[in-house]
């Protein structure tokens, strides 16, 4: 899968609670937490990001609470997809059970800023800076991760195997 | 070949006779819950998948807790989702209002996580059973509504660092201490994707509260796990619980470890973390005089009996300093009745302390105790992440419940040792 999109950069250690504070998870409205997504770290983040946009980051992306609300959030913004140097690893799992695309590259991390329009190459993880002109190689996604992105998420896989049992 | 606990549990539940670091394995899971703020949207996921039954009810928790009771129309709709899922699948582990607490001190007091059990909870804090011996981690609602169907979950196996703690503690000094002072060291991806195993004469000794407080937060090094062998310890606390048979592993002595940290604690005062991050850890004795508007005692981390006793200790026959609000929170009904019995409550209560029903409200930010713009807790609880108990101008110090009652009386941060010393 290929994509271009134009970058918003955080810093290291965004924690879920900056992605989608506590005081919105009365709801699991996707639309109305995207309204509030980043919102304690760039709180006019919502209403600048656009459709395909990408968010880069810096160590440790999503650390902090298990809410799957984070994830849903960014990806009901609009984000086509998260580059950080590093995932929390609960962050990292419900990314690819949402079918939120993420890619873990430190060195794209380190020298990608915001503003700056990105192609990406999910499959081979390449990711090229087009306003840099500059190439970075992102790390694999495990074989694993891979399948349950083609069964569609895992509540797809799971339903493969439901129906594997009747 | 010479295995370590979490590789031990891992490899007993998905069948295989060992399992080594980053291998993926499909493992069975003992018990599998979710609370009013994760648990919608796994019943979501679990009724679009077309899912009619439970692996095993018995085996599946749903804890109303973090807004509960319902603290406006949004939670009271979600606690009815909550509710009908658990009558209607007949899961009776469902705790309602007046039976229920906060899920991480609930679960353990009902002998519903045990020794030697892989245990999967839809909150990052579920980690807080390795303190039993289990492999115990926080997964997202996807992740719960799939392991509700099938039982089962997939794990990439962590490599495990093992921490020694040498020496004797200091007065004041328990387990929430060293859990800061080791994220404090190690950083808050100081152990990413790892399994934490906390080893040495210190943790021998640590009685269980303080040994479920140190794990409580592995996850703010970023751990998936953190893990305590157990012992005779382990044994009192759960051989009058548990609802389950248990198994009881420990690390072989030539395990293979991806990093060893020894420390001797001797000489550790009790400690706080400073805002915004629980890795910004000083000693209590270190940091500028620091007055402060709030104090929070309670949480999954903190707002056990023994956590309430150390409080008590401090504030007994004393008041919360002017202009300071101190809000006790006991986790669990339990809990809130042992306090009341052992005349704690009371305690409190005089000191001009607010007592609550169990909830997990201000510490994330919730209610019960959110913070204005430019105020500043103490707060025995487990993230100060900006904004996290309310305003993001706010500021949290995370402490022990020593720490906090002290500070509650003095208004301003302080050693327990200070107080008692008047």
């Amino acid at each position: 899968m290929k994509m271009n999109g134009k970058v918003w950069k955080f810093g290291n250690n965004i924690d879920t609670d900056a992605i989608i504070p506590a005081r919105y998870l009365n709801t699991t409205d996707s639309k109305e937490l995207a309204s509030h997504c980043m919102e304690d770290a760039d709180p006019e983040f919502a209403g600048k990001v656009e459709p395909g946009d990408i968010i880069a980051a810096g160590r440790n992306f999503g650390c902090g609470s298990s809410r799957e609300h984070a994830p849903i959030a960014i990806k009901a913004a609009g984000v086509a997809c998260v580059i950080a140097h590093s995932f929390a690893r609960i962050f990292y799992r419900n990314a690819f059970n949402m079918g939120l695309p993420i890619l873990e590259c430190p060195e794209g991390a380190a020298r990608i800023d915001t503003g700056d329009e990105l192609e990406l190459d999910l499959d081979e993880g390449i990711i090229i800076n087009l306003s840099k002109k500059e190439k970075y190689r992102a790390q694999a996604i495990p074989p694993f991760m891979q399948k349950l992105i083609q069964a569609g998420g895992l509540m797809e896989y799971v339903r493969e195997q439901m129906s594997a049992g009747e | 070949m010479p295995k370590t606990i979490s590789e031990k549990i891992l490899a007993h539940h998905a069948g295989k006779s060992e399992v080594f670091p980053d291998e993926l394995v499909e493992a069975r899971v003992d018990f599998a819950f979710g609370n009013d703020i994760t648990a919608p949207l796994a019943i979501e996921a679990f009724r679009r998948a077309g899912a009619r039954k439970v692996f095993d009810p018995e085996r599946i928790g749903i804890i109303p807790d973090h807004f509960i009771p319902n603290k406006d129309i949004a939670s009271a709709a979600q606690a009815v989702a909550l509710r009908t899922f658990a009558r209607e699948f007949h899961l009776p582990w469902y705790f309602e209002v007046g039976r229920m607490g906060i899920e991480h001190a609930l679960l353990p007091e009902q002998g519903l996580v045990l020794p030697g059990e892989v245990i999967i909870g839809a909150d990052s804090h579920t980690c807080t059973y390795g303190a039993l011996g289990a492999f115990a981690t926080g997964v997202g609602s996807t992740d719960l509504a799939a392991a509700m169907i099938t039982g089962r979950i997939w794990f990439k196996v962590p490599p495990s660092i093992k921490f020694v703690f040498r020496g004797k503690r200091k007065p004041w000094v328990g387990g929430k201490d060293l859990i800061l002072y080791t994220i404090g060291k190690i950083g808050v991806d100081g152990a990413r994707y790892r399994a934490m195993e906390f080893t040495g004469e210190v943790i021998d000794s640590l009685p269980m509260s303080d040994r479920l407080s140190m794990c409580n937060m592995a996850i703010e090094a970023g751990a998936k796990v953190g893990i305590i062998a157990p012992d005779a310890i382990t044994e009192e606390y759960v051989s009058v619980r548990a609802k389950r048979p248990y198994t009881f592993y420990r690390s072989d002595p030539d395990a293979v470890y991806e990093a060893v940290h020894e420390w001797d604690i001797s000489d550790l005062e009790p400690v706080v973390a400073l805002p915004h991050s629980p890795e910004n850890v000083k000693q209590v004795t270190e940091i500028p005089e620091t007055p402060i508007d709030q104090v929070v005692i309670g949480s999954c981390t903190n707002g056990r009996l023994e956590d309430l006793r150390a409080a008590a200790e401090i504030m007994r026959g004393r008041k919360v300093a002017p202009g300071v609000r101190c809000i006790v929170i006991p986790a669990t009904q339990k809990i809130y009745m042992e306090a009341m019995e052992e005349g704690l409550i009371e305690i409190f209560i005089e000191a001009e302390a607010a007592v609550s029903t169990p909830t997990c409200g201000p510490c994330l930010g919730g209610y019960m105790g959110i913070l204005a713009a430019g105020e500043t807790a103490v707060a025995t609880t487990n993230r100060n992440f900006v904004g996290r108990m309310g305003h993001v101008e706010s500021k949290v110090y995370l402490s022990n419940p020593a720490v906090a009652a002290a500070s509650a009386i003095l208004g301003r941060i302080a050693h327990p040792g200070e107080v008692m010393s008047k």
